[in-house]
């Protein structure tokens, strides 16, 4: 790699493993100090490395600098140099042994405890994403503004406002105990299925960037389940719906980064290799007798990268969107799941059925109604369609709806 | 823990020409009740029930004013609780104040999905 | 919206026996009944089923073997809906497969504690 692709590389690997240890060594009011010493360490090598060229292990060099950087820290400034030790021994004075341990189990563990504290339920879910992306992934303020569409200001506010709360709430970064596993990781699910999606279903132009929103979720979903003691049959589940949705990464949006239609992907752009993994994390998830929202949705979208479509397949996915919905109820999972029925029992009895869902005000519910009375009543179906048309906010959502009103018009005798 | 459902019938406060005031003072020992079950970890859900209701039946799906059948036979309410075997659940029923104005608590096992 | 509880009744002596896969089809057919139910966001709580047996505390410490069988029809399960009427509550109980064995729903209106 060139020294000026290793950089921003190391940046992304590296940083945030930085942040982790020394947050948990400073404690939660200290992590400016974490951040600053880490950026410092990046801002020295990009000046050092251009100047003499790379060192023989960059890594090792980072973690190096980083150490004397926080030592220099703890001289400099004797009453954080107090706080710390006292964060490390309640009853110490003096700040002679604090050690900087960079060793690859401290970085794991600290990366973990780091997760459960980005994920503390203190804050929003948009705050806890964020933070996530900032000090778990490493992402700069202008990146997880783009990922937001939204303005600098606002997340470093956002990020701010995240951290006071964390610091006022005195939480302990630390590894969580199983019981607090238990209670705490459907939480820590729930921010990285967030985060996913975030990169999945934005409206976002920017493919790269959505990519690796997603690859950053699979990344810490992964880093979960490498730990026996949150290795739970729910957090394979995530894992494995995260895997079967990224497999179709490739079909499912154009170079405009417009949606493509499940009917209308190119299956040859499916990634086999990622539907292999879902489908062994979705046999990992199997191992246990809870059934979470993810292994429901794991299973949907497991169905979805079979491509015939046989009765088989639909009344399977019916099935799962029923249990679905009986656990929790979304305006998206019943316009899907009428779809589905629409599928198995026919278009008259699935219209019968979306007619009592009361969605009027979703332009996707439009969609619905206009793609199941086509070839029934095509005027119908166009008159739905229209509607869907002037309901939908995104140019991208309108060209498809424009689409299908053109497809529908060409049926027509 | 398994969950068990329990169902209030026939309770003399919900025969016709009872006063409110037995209701009422019913009422309030039933939330005292339910109240430490909760406390105790016991308690998962309840439901007090409108005195009159509807019923559909059979395939002809015949619909029908209630209540239905007996005045004794009539569910008042019903409440969920948690307790280790049937045993345990019988016991924690018969704490139940509703017992003393003459009704009688069906205990059910909640079947495991 | 107010909820309403389903109380579903029929008479375990007729149910016929059934095979698995005939459990399996008629858990589809409930979760096909409910999940219509769910997609109109009308389900407060898909509620359980009851194991057939049980126990039945009587005034005066009487403790008999349940289900309870004053009348023959014993409850195998309930659900809780959303609805504004108690019509619209006995409408959405229409599809219910319990109606397919002869049984019954009976639709209760749940007051306020």
């Amino acid at each position: 790699m060139k020294q000026a692709e290793l950089i921003p590389h190391l940046f992304r690997t590296e940083y945030r493993k930085l942040v982790s240890v020394l947050c948990k060594l400073f404690g939660i009011e200290h992590i400016e100090i974490a951040e600053d010493i880490a950026s410092d360490t990046f801002l020295v090598a990009s000046e050092l490395w251009g100047l003499k060229g790379l060192p023989e292990n960059p890594t090792a060099w980072l973690y190096t600098v980083a150490k004397n950087k926080t030592k220099d820290y703890l001289k400099r400034d004797s009453i954080f140099a107090q706080n710390v030790s006292k964060h490390l021994q309640p009853n110490a004075t003096t700040s002679e042994e604090i050690e900087i341990d960079l060793s690859v189990k401290n970085i794991n563990d600290s990366q973990l405890a780091m997760i459960f504290v980005v994920c503390h339920p203190c804050n929003p879910a948009e705050a806890q994403i964020g933070l996530a992306l900032n000090l778990l992934c490493g992402f700069g303020v202008e990146e997880i503004a783009n990922a937001f569409l939204t303005n600098k200001d606002n997340i470093y506010k956002r990020l701010q406002r995240a951290k006071e709360k964390l610091r006022a709430e005195k939480i302990k970064i630390e590894s969580p105990t199983l019981s607090e596993i238990n209670v705490r990781l459907p939480t820590v699910l729930m921010t990285l299925y967030l985060l996913f999606n975030e990169g999945y279903y934005s409206s976002n132009q920017d493919i790269t960037l959505r990519k690796d929103l997603c690859l950053e979720a699979m990344r810490l979903a992964y880093l979960l389940i490498d730990n026996e003691p949150m290795n739970k049959p729910s957090a394979n589940a995530l894992l494995s719906l995260m895997c079967f949705h990224s497999s179709r990464f490739d079909s499912r949006l154009n170079q405009n980064g417009e949606i493509i239609l499940y009917q209308d992907q190119d299956t040859n752009l499916w990634n086999q290799e990622l539907i292999a993994k879902g489908e062994y994390f979705l046999n990992q998830a199997s191992q246990g007798d809870s059934i979470s929202k993810y292994h429901l949705e794991a299973g949907i979208a497991y169905w979805h990268t079979i491509k015939a479509d046989t009765k088989e397949k639909w009344k399977s996915i019916l099935q799962l969107y029923n249990h679905l919905l009986v656990n929790e109820y979304s305006p998206i999972a019943a316009l899907n799941r009428t779809y589905a029925l629409a599928k198995v029992n026919g278009k008259k009895e699935a219209i019968i059925e979306a007619e009592k869902i009361n969605l009027a005000d979703h332009h996707l519910y439009h969609c619905l109604l206009g793609e199941l009375y086509t070839g029934l009543d095509n005027a119908k179906a166009i008159s739905h369609l229209q509607h869907a048309f002037t309901l939908a906010k995104s140019a991208a959502d309108k060209m498809l709806i424009s689409n299908k009103i053109l497809g529908c018009k060409q049926q027509e005798p | 823990m398994e969950n068990y459902m329990l169902l209030f019938r026939g309770s003399d406060v919900y025969q016709p020409g009872q006063s409110t005031e037995a209701f009422q003072a019913l009422k309030q020992e039933m939330i005292h009740w339910l109240g430490d079950l909760s406390k105790k970890g016991a308690h998962v859900a309840s439901d007090p029930l409108q005195p009159t209701g509807k019923q559909v039946s059979g395939a002809k799906k015949t619909v029908t004013d209630g209540p239905f059948g007996e005045a004794k036979e009539i569910i008042g309410g019903c409440t969920v609780i948690q307790a280790k075997d049937i045993h345990e659940a019988v016991e924690i029923a018969k704490s139940c104040p509703i017992l003393a104005s003459n009704a009688n608590i069906e205990v059910r096992p909640i079947q495991k999905l | 919206m107010n909820d309403f509880l389903l109380i579903f009744r029929t008479d375990y002596n007729t149910m016929p026996k059934a095979s698995p896969e005939e459990m399996q089809a008629s858990t589809k057919r409930w979760m096909d009944w409910l999940g219509g139910i769910a997609a109109q966001n009308k389900l407060t709580d898909r509620g359980n089923r009851l194991v057939p047996t049980g126990k039945v505390l009587k005034p005066g410490n009487v403790i008999a073997d349940g289900p309870y069988t004053e009348i023959k029809e014993s409850i195998v399960g309930y659900s809780i809906v959303k609805a504004d009427s108690i019509e619209d509550a006995t409408e959405l109980a229409n599809g219910c497969p319990i109606l397919r064995i002869g049984g019954n729903v009976e639709i209760r209106e749940i007051s306020i504690l």
